[in-house]
């Protein structure tokens, strides 16, 4: 067991000009599960590659237990990784999967054999050890993964993806597994995603990445209620925030109505933010009219127009279950609870309740 | 998605003879190409006035087989060109391998700079005639003393074959998905290591169709063979040839003694069958 640390880490593949991760610096503590999230392109492959070996670092370092392995082999970092494609040996059964690295590391074959079966028994995998990968399960090929990750126990796991091929269903219930796993097993997890609700579930504190650059690295509750620019506010969340164009001086007008709001950040409002749970329809001052309703039984998601600006815009509120309203009636709508204020470079200025 | 969807839908009468026709197609293609083999065996039964006069007076008997398998003064015993051959292809062939394997990972897996550049080096050496090459290397084989040695032929045969292996068996370590080699690499492998228990059980089918191959190629050589080693070194096309005599009729001795050297080859062939198609076809697919 281990941190992790990114010291300013970049790589730049050859024949680009935009290093693919740019300066990444980040602390991983002993025993945590860190989600690396970003849209694709991000950079999150490439930083999970780095920390394995797999890509090398053009600057900056890697430390794993305050120890520089930038420069160190992939199985010389004592890691253990899950890819998406689950990378199962076609041609070895789950055992001599799940021993592989043990075998490799001269690992005698009795304590070899002892280790993949207490490992196989705590994954459910014990009546298929001496299958072939080809006749697994989906789901049963992702715990051979992680059983060949776990079996070798490494300071530091990573995993790329490792539930992207598996039916929604089976996706959720794993993510849970895993989490309950990874608590018990108390290996610090690199884990990376490209979807936030797995990220937000999942991570003790989740990392978000854009074009290389580290956005905000918080806990799930600090990217939700405190984004740090409106890029990590539109990515986290689900349906995304509301996003409005303000003027930069003066009291804030939305949709042609004074929201209350009298704070101007010294002359840098750019931009207003607010969740879809803030909206209130029925109470306020702002015209709207509902486009789209999407009831999912424990809460409705109620799509509204207003005029802003002299522009169409959409907007989404979250109303409670049961909602009367129906397609195409004009309401009028206001904001109650946190909303937030970002300048020109899109960072977060002010939060202000309402 | 299966044949049936990619295929071109016919309406009933014309699928029935469409499907006549391509049968005919292929038994007449087949029929052609099995004739002069079919001719030869037939042949290697005869006599040599049967053989000669294109007739079966005389009846068919394995005579002409005894004849050439037994050794005739002065000429090429068949036991000796059996086993210059089987020395010469399988140490060539073993060489090609041990020589072919690291070099298409270089190639294929990780790659050296100009690594296009040296894959087009190696199919350039083929692009010579055989006849272009063989007067420096006859003048440097008779130089070091080689000529008529078993040695000349397996360093020949190595070079002969091992573009082709290295063109090969690149193709089928491109294959094999890079996840796999970079768990392998996490998992501690080192180099050898991943070469043997993970690249190559993965490629195993096309390993073993690239040295059927060269076992093949190696066999059937005859221009460097009778260029450089009329003596005691000598392989079974030149024992074939040997059977041509200059005083009488040979065609049904000639008939037999080819039949005899291509026995191994079709063994082979026909053992190694089915895991050479799919070593084959593996390329194709992506």
């Amino acid at each position: 067991m281990a941190s992790v640390q990114y010291d300013a880490a970049t790589r730049l593949y050859p024949g680009t000009s935009r290093p693919a991760v740019n300066e990444l610096s980040l602390t991983i503590a002993d025993g945590e599960l860190l989600v690396l999230v970003g849209p694709s392109g991000s950079g999150k492959s490439t930083a999970l590659r780095m920390l394995a070996g797999l890509e090398p670092l053009d600057a900056g370092r890697i430390l794993i237990a305050d120890r520089d392995v930038s420069a160190v082999r992939p199985r010389d970092r004592d890691i253990a990784m899950v890819f998406q494609n689950y990378a199962l040996y076609p041609q070895l059964d789950v055992a001599a999967n799940m021993g592989f690295a043990l075998k490799q590391q001269g690992v005698p074959k009795e304590e070899r054999m002892q280790r993949v079966r207490d490992v196989a028994k705590l994954l459910d995998l014990e009546p298929y050890l001496d299958r072939k990968p080809r006749n697994l399960s989906g789901g049963q090929r992702q715990r051979v993964a992680m059983g060949r990750a776990i079996v070798r126990r490494p300071q530091v796991y990573l995993m790329d993806e490792p539930l992207s091929n598996l039916d929604a269903k089976l996706r959720v219930q794993t993510r849970t597994e895993l989490v309950e796993l990874q608590a018990r097993l108390a290996v610090t997890t690199v884990y990376v995603t490209h979807d936030q609700v797995e990220a937000m579930t999942m991570g003790d504190r989740v990392a978000v990445l854009r074009d290389g650059i580290l956005q905000q690295c918080d806990t799930p509750s600090a990217l939700y209620h405190a984004p740090a620019n409106l890029f990590v506010a539109g990515f986290i969340g689900s349906p995304a925030m509301n996003q409005l164009h303000v003027s930069a001086t003066g009291p804030l007008m939305i949709g042609g109505a004074d929201v209350g709001i009298a704070d101007d950040v010294g002359g840098e409002r750019a931009m207003i933010g607010f969740r879809p749970e803030v909206v209130v329809i029925g109470a306020g001052s702002i015209p709207a009219r509902i486009r789209v309703i999407e009831d999912l039984g424990s809460e409705v998601f109620v799509h509204l127009v207003i005029q802003h600006e002299g522009e169409d815009h959409r907007l989404v509120a979250k109303a409670a279950a049961p909602f009367t309203g129906a397609v195409g009636d004009n309401v009028q709508i206001g904001l109650r609870g946190t909303v937030h204020l970002f300048d020109t470079s899109d960072a977060r200025r002010a939060t202000i309740t309402v | 998605m299966s044949g049936q969807e990619r295929g071109t839908t016919l309406g009933v009468g014309e699928r029935r003879a469409g499907r006549i026709a391509v049968g005919v197609v292929a038994w007449v293609v087949g029929l052609v190409w099995i004739f002069p083999v079919a001719w030869t065996v037939f042949t290697s039964f005869k006599t040599e006035q049967d053989a000669t006069a294109q007739t079966l007076t005389q009846g068919l008997s394995l005579d002409r087989y005894r004849e050439v398998s037994s050794s005739t003064e002065g000429t090429l015993s068949l036991a000796t060109a059996l086993s210059n051959s089987l020395f010469v292809v399988l140490v060539s062939t073993t060489l090609v391998m041990l020589l072919a394997v690291p070099t298409a990972y270089a190639l294929a897996i990780r790659r050296v700079p100009k690594w296009r550049d040296i894959l087009f080096f190696f199919i350039s050496t083929k692009f010579l005639p055989v006849v272009a090459s063989i007067f420096p290397i006859y003048v440097y084989a008779e130089k070091w003393n080689l000529i008529g040695t078993r040695t000349i032929l397996v360093v020949l045969y190595t070079a002969m074959n091992l573009p082709l292996a290295v063109w090969m068996i690149r193709s089928f370590f491109m294959e094999v998905p890079r996840e796999l080699i970079e768990a392998a690499e996490i998992d501690g492998t080192k180099l050898i290591n991943q070469l043997r228990s993970v690249i190559m059980p993965i490629s195993a089918p096309g390993l073993a169709a690239t040295a059927l191959l060269c076992v093949i190629f190696a066999w059937n050589e005859y221009f460097y063979a009778i260029q450089l080693n009329f003596a005691s070194g000598s392989t079974m096309p030149q024992w074939v040839i040997g059977n041509v005599d200059t005083r009488g009729n040979f065609l049904a001795k000639l008939s037999a003694a080819s039949v005899i050297a291509c026995l191994p080859v079709v063994l082979a062939g026909w053992i190694a069958q089915k895991r050479m198609i799919r070593g084959l076809s593996m390329g194709a697919i992506k």
